[in-house]
């Protein structure tokens, strides 16, 4: 599956276009607006940009379902054969996990089951450099399950992602997951060597 | 004129506070009491700012997370709404041209807000009461973490606002339909039809020659349309309140109610629903009648394609009715078909309805070219922009495959939250501050155009620049509502550190110039009564 690190850099490299374009535009017709010229604007134009609205509105949700890998796997989770099933409580802003380590084969099928006894919490997996792979709410009396297909070795903490009062923030739990076995990757290589501990 | 005498009496003299009528009065008081609780807003995210480069010791993480709970409520009930509905009470009934329903019910939403917010405010920072404004259930009951007391305090501040916000819808609708002493009867239904976008909506079908007149300038219309969705979040928001209210007065008095008898999904639609009626109803409504109110100020001309613009606010009126559930995509327990059809589908309509508000004001103002690059103008080309920004920034993070990786995230609270606040939103409202600052004060001269330059480019920049680097933070990984203890991010908190030092300057600078412009007398004149009648908007010239 494509890593979420890919995506991220290809939504990057997306808004920074249109950030760009968008702000040369507004820049451009202040300048216009100034110099004497026609001022007429055409209903063409106008039913023109509604049309592009349009199919932008609504062609972004199809593409991004047939172009995020975990996009389907999360609509489908229900109906998806999980190859391994973690179950995760939170109580009292602490993760309490089934192992010390949640060791995962490459390309495994996981699916992390993750219920609250008390608050509303978040549940996201980190990579050593802080950024995201993946997160979910964890509301309480309710099942808070994600299906994530792992196809890259690396070791991953856990972080509450959700405020869940003045105590929420320490919520991490520090490599609490361990990706192994895909092929031509290293173990332990730089991408995933475990941070020292932070006490 | 000596920098003392200026700073006394204002510049030129030019204001005099005996002028105005009571209704101007009134309005300007909205105006400052708007203006100093965005101070304390701005005051607020500039302390958080610098506790995400560096957490400052003197700010415990209580302070701190009473600090986050307090900033945007206070910037939106204090800042925002102060400013907006003073506006509008006075807009209303000049657009309408009839004197305001009620002169009193106004001054009881001024109270009503100003205090309302001071009690929270106070309150949060004395007892670090602090379940954030989303108050996930059931957080706000936590009493664990949280004092009963602090919490029914800050809540009834809450509360308080609300109430002022009620009085509000009322005042504007009642001013819309009803007909002034003495004056010919007005078509109540008519007025309240077209008002809410009905008479547009049946025009686009109608052959031209049939069309219907309208009878409701296009910016009241944006008003009554916004002031729907207020009234439905003020409902949500009091109810809500009055909920939590029950568990806390019920634990000061020693019984403690079962928080699992309230559905936490359930609560949290029910609380979206109502939340998403000022973030993505009322908000984007109200600016967009702005827009059209500036656009057609700016330029003397009719607003392009008219009918369009009123049948697209009442769209409006049904989609942010049913936009809430973007902000419950990262819930699995949320159906998949309310995800996408509430999440992402009803939420890509907001595209559309604010593209169609932003093209229709360019428009507008290109009919008129050339134009000269006023106050007004550069600032409201500012507002297009930021919502340009912002709400595409929205748009890709209610997807169901993106918001697994940005919710949560400082992309949320960085490109989209404080974009389309601090440069769409904020720079509206200061575009029609400088705008109405003549009408308001009876031909007040502005201090300094250097000034007021600086503050247009500083803002620009800085409300641009904080948003692009939490967005950069958030894209690799930076969550919002949290403490980085070892400086996880350190360069690009620096980067939106040194933006919102910008955003300060140029508050400072708008505000040395309109204190230069009107004077400390003028501004203490400001809340001294007037003689003048309150029926009268403005004195005859």
């Amino acid at each position: 599956m494509v890593d979420s690190s890919t995506v991220l850099w290809g939504q990057t490299l997306v808004y920074t276009l249109y950030a760009l374009v968008i702000i040369s535009v507004v820049g451009w017709f202040a300048y216009r607006l100034t110099r004497p010229g026609p001022a007429g604007v055409a209903s063409k134009l106008f039913f023109g940009f509604v049309a592009f609205l349009v199919i932008t509105g609504v062609s972004l949700h199809i593409v991004t379902y047939n172009t995020i890998p975990w996009s389907p796997l999360d609509v489908h989770r229900g109906e998806t054969q999980a190859d391994k099933v973690f179950e995760i409580v939170v109580a009292d802003h602490e993760f309490r996990l089934p192992a010390e380590r949640l060791e995962i084969d490459c390309g495994d099928r996981v699916l992390f089951d993750v219920s609250s006894q008390d608050l509303t919490y978040g549940f996201g997996l980190f990579r050593p450099d802080d950024s995201m792979v993946f997160q979910m709410q964890v509301v309480p009396q309710h099942r808070n399950d994600l299906l994530w297909e792992f196809g890259e070795n690396g070791v991953y903490s856990i972080r509450s992602t959700e405020y869940s009062g003045p105590q929420g923030y320490a919520m991490i739990v520090q490599d609490a997951v361990r990706v192994s076995g895909c092929p031509g990757g290293c173990e332990p290589c730089r991408r995933c060597r475990p941070r020292p501990d932070r006490g | 004129m000596t920098f003392a005498q200026t700073l006394v009496r204002g510049n030129e003299e030019a204001f005099q506070p005996r002028t105005l009528t009571p209704m101007q009065k009134l309005t300007l008081r909205f105006v400052v009491v708007g203006l100093v609780y965005y101070g304390f807003a701005a005051i607020e995210g500039m302390i958080m700012r610098i506790y995400a480069i560096e957490p400052v010791p003197l700010i415990g993480t209580r302070q701190y997370f009473g600090i986050l709970t307090a900033h945007p409520l206070v910037g939106i009930f204090g800042s925002t709404y102060m400013l907006v509905i003073g506006a509008f009470l006075f807009l209303v009934p000049y657009l309408m041209k009839k004197p305001l329903w009620s002169f009193r019910l106004a001054t009881w939403t001024f109270w009503c807000i100003t205090i309302g917010t001071f009690v929270f405010w106070l309150d949060g920072f004395l007892t670090h009461y602090a379940p954030l404004y989303t108050l996930y259930w059931p957080l706000p009951a936590d009493f664990t973490q949280f004092r009963p007391l602090g919490g029914a305090i800050f809540i009834t501040g809450i509360a308080i606002v609300m109430l002022g916000s009620a009085l509000f819808v009322v005042n504007v609708f009642t001013t819309i339909v009803y007909t002034p002493r003495g004056a010919e009867r007005q078509p109540g239904r008519r007025l309240l039809a077209d008002a809410l976008g009905f008479t547009g909506l049946a025009n686009l079908f109608r052959e031209r020659a049939e069309r219907r007149e309208h009878i409701v300038p296009l910016p009241v219309a944006a008003v009554a349309r916004g002031s729907v969705d207020m009234a439905l979040n003020t409902t949500i928001i009091l109810f809500t309140g009055i909920l939590i209210l029950i568990y806390m007065v019920a634990e000061l008095f020693g019984v403690s109610l079962r928080s699992t008898a309230i559905d936490a999904l359930l609560y949290k639609n029910w609380f979206w629903w109502g939340l998403d009626l000022i973030a993505d109803g009322l908000v984007l409504i109200f600016v967009a009648g702005t827009w059209y109110l500036l656009a057609s100020l700016i330029t003397g001309k009719r607003i392009f394609m008219e009918n369009w613009a009123r049948a697209a606010l009442l769209v409006e009126l049904v989609v942010s009715w049913t936009v809430w559930s973007h902000h419950l995509l990262s819930d699995q327990a949320q159906p998949e078909l309310l995800k996408i059809l509430s999440g992402e589908m009803v939420t890509a309509f907001e595209l559309i309805t604010q593209g169609l508000a932003f093209f229709i004001t360019l428009a507008t103002l290109w009919s008129a070219r050339p134009l000269q690059m006023t106050n007004p103008l550069k600032f409201l080309l500012g507002g297009l922009l930021g919502f340009a920004l912002a709400v595409p920034a929205g748009i890709m993070q209610a997807d169901i495959g993106l918001n697994r990786i940005l919710h949560n995230t400082q992309w949320v609270v960085g490109p989209h939250v404080h974009v389309a606040i601090l440069v769409g939103l904020t720079m509206t409202l200061y575009s029609a501050i400088y705008l109405l600052l003549p009408l308001l004060t009876n031909g007040a001269k502005l201090y300094s155009q250097r000034l007021a330059t600086f503050h247009f480019w500083a803002h620009l920049l800085g409300g641009i620049g904080m948003g692009a680097f939490m967005g950069m933070a958030g894209l690799q990984g930076m969550l919002r509502r949290t403490i980085y203890l070892d400086g996880e991010f350190l360069p690009y908190m620096i980067l939106a550190g040194l933006s919102g030092v910008l955003l300060l300057a140029a508050l400072a600078a708008f505000l040395y110039n309109i204190v230069m412009t009107v004077g400390l007398r003028g501004a203490v004149g400001i809340f001294r009564r007037s003689d003048l009648d309150r029926d009268v908007l403005v004195p005859a010239r």
